[in-house]
């Protein structure tokens, strides 16, 4: 195996197949995750009414209800019953990430992922290395304490305190001092420990683990066999555990990567020189 | 010999040991969140709910926090909590000093609202119940100097309804009326038009949430008048006729007319008369 702490990561495939190729998902990802949130803009600076609302329920083109899954289900814990509208959105998204992959919501949607790639891209120029490491199951406690909460008080408990749907309301309505959590998540994952927010501890992102594992689209390891193991795919990635099983299973297993876990970010296809990496729907073997 | 190897032994204390290192982390977590969120539970007194909110634990268990009724809300009265302020986060709220309701009749934030946190049956605004004005200090308020105000009577939407003057007399110039502003909470919407338009540098009449103003009659309270009304006759038995002890002869009338003496008092005559009345 290449030793690559002093290597660039990427380096190999900038060099083969040029930078902007070498960082098209990259690039389209912020391009989409940008585009939302300029979306969501547009009408409260502009006065262009696209959508309306936030993240956790809006109304698109003043018909179309969309609701977060996530926060619709905290809802349903605490005994209420929801008007059809939120239920109509709520469903209408979850299909949508059900089909495409339901971490396609961390990595070209949730605007904290722009934070977290940021630190994680800080850890790396300054090889920052951390010891602490937090439980990969550690937000599916997270995510159970959010129901059990929720049933238990009756209120919305995570949404008090949820740094993803907070940040992003008030992007879109008005800065308080959620920018406090930008700066919290920013600093726990560049200088404590290793994407702890988005991949350890974020309790909406292992709902949407759960959502997206039976979902159509996947990162497959096609071309495995000409994999050089430079390991770029595995130290670019927000949840390297999930490539092992693809990339490295033995002959008869599949390439696909089928870990709910997997962001779709497509990073890995990005990295890899020798073109190993691609998405395709999970049926191919 | 079935003895586990040294091995397994020590990855199933690791097992064990972070097994209950993530459940006591967890725990601690969860209580403190859980306990913030009772404190999330008390709403400030200047913050007010839009129309169609019942209940505050029932409001936090319905909304989801997405802004749509605060974009309907044709005057910006509404707003979104944010981090940092003392409102649960994230959920809307408005401060009648700054911008009150303006009771739109077609209501679009309740209409915009995709959870029902604003009770879509609330469907005309009068019936709305966001708080409840209080003329809180009747020191400063200066309809109780005998000054002409009545701007709060006036700006009222309701008017002559949900407040209305009372008027009293003027002690201080013994001459003059105080025009007296009195809020009906069979009437008031809590809209805060009338705190918003106070004319003191701080609002003498407030809106404040509907708990903290109202007072509540002990459930076993009858009023008098309203049970005699109600039944078209009294309910208390009516007075009988009392035996006194009164010197022989006299009467005692309970309708009013006092102590009747008899016509003839026994000693106005001579010895012999009452010998020949037989009273001897």
């Amino acid at each position: 195996m290449v030793k690559n702490n002093d290597k660039v990561i990427g380096q190999d495939a900038v060099v083969k197949k040029g930078w902007l190729i070498a960082h098209k998902w990259l690039l389209l990802r912020r391009l989409s995750q940008l585009s939302i949130l300029s979306l969501f803009l547009m009408g409260p600076l502009f006065g262009y009414w696209f959508i309306k609302g936030n993240m956790s329920s809006s109304l698109f083109m003043d018909t179309v209800p969309l609701s977060d899954p996530f926060v619709f289900l905290q809802t349903l814990f605490t005994g209420y019953l929801p008007e059809i509208s939120v239920v109509v959105g709520a469903v209408i998204v979850a299909l949508f990430y059900f089909i495409v992959g339901g971490r396609v919501y961390c990595s070209w949607v949730c605007p904290i992922n722009i934070v977290t790639d940021a630190a994680d891209w800080l850890r790396r120029v300054l090889k920052i290395k951390t010891s602490l490491s937090f439980s990969r199951m550690g937000r599916y406690g997270l995510l159970v304490i959010s129901m059990v909460l929720a049933s238990i008080t009756g209120i919305l408990v995570w949404e008090l305190v949820n740094p993803v749907t907070m940040i992003q309301r008030e992007i879109v309505f008005g800065m308080g001092l959620s920018w406090l959590f930008i700066v919290a998540i920013f600093i726990l994952d560049a200088f404590v420990s290793r994407r702890a927010w988005c991949g350890h501890l974020c309790p909406m992102g292992a709902f949407y683990s759960l959502l997206g594992q039976a979902s159509i689209l996947k990162v497959n390891a096609i071309n495995r066999s000409s994999c050089n193991d430079c390991m770029d795919c595995f130290s670019v990635c927000p949840e390297p555990q999930v490539i092992k099983p693809a990339l490295k299973g033995k002959a008869e297993s599949s390439p696909v990567i089928y870990s709910g876990n997997c962001t779709n970010c497509a990073r890995c296809i990005d990295v890899c020189a020798e073109n190993v990496f691609t998405i395709k729907h999970r049926f191919i073997n | 010999m079935n003895t586990p190897s040294n091995k397994s032994l020590q990855s199933r204390r690791r097992f064990l040991e972070n097994i209950s290192k993530a459940a006591g982390g967890a725990a601690l977590f969860g209580i403190g969140l859980g306990l913030y969120s009772q404190q999330s539970k008390s709403l400030p007194s200047t913050a007010i709910r839009p129309p169609g909110v019942n209940n505050e634990s029932d409001f936090l268990s319905a909304c989801v926090r997405c802004g749509l009724c605060v974009r309907d809300c044709p005057y910006d009265t509404l707003k979104l909590s944010k981090l940092g302020e003392h409102v649960a986060l994230g959920t809307p709220y408005f401060d009648a000093r700054s911008i009150p309701c303006e009771m739109c009749e077609d209501i679009p934030c309740v209409k915009a609202c995709p959870t029902g946190a604003l009770d879509p049956e609330l469907t005309n605004i009068d019936d709305a119940r966001m708080g409840l004005a209080v003329l809180i200090d009747q020191e400063a308020c200066i309809a109780f100097q005998g000054l002409r105000c009545e701007v709060c009577y006036n700006v009222c939407p309701i008017q002559n309804k949900a407040i209305s003057i009372n008027r009293q007399r003027n002690n201080r110039t013994g001459k003059h009326a105080l025009f007296i502003p009195v809020v009906h909470s069979s009437d008031c919407t809590g809209c805060g038009k009338c705190e918003h338009a106070c004319i003191l540098e701080e609002a003498a009449i407030k809106v404040l949430p509907t708990k903290l103003a109202k007072g509540e009659l002990g459930h076993h309270y009858r009023l008098g008048w309203e049970e005699k009304q109600k039944a078209g006759e009294s309910l208390v038995t009516p007075d009988l006729e009392h035996k006194y002890n009164l010197p022989q002869g006299t009467e005692y009338d309970y309708e009013g007319k006092g102590l009747i003496q008899p016509d003839e008092t026994p000693f106005n005559e001579s010895a012999l008369d009452r010998l020949n009345k037989g009273r001897l």
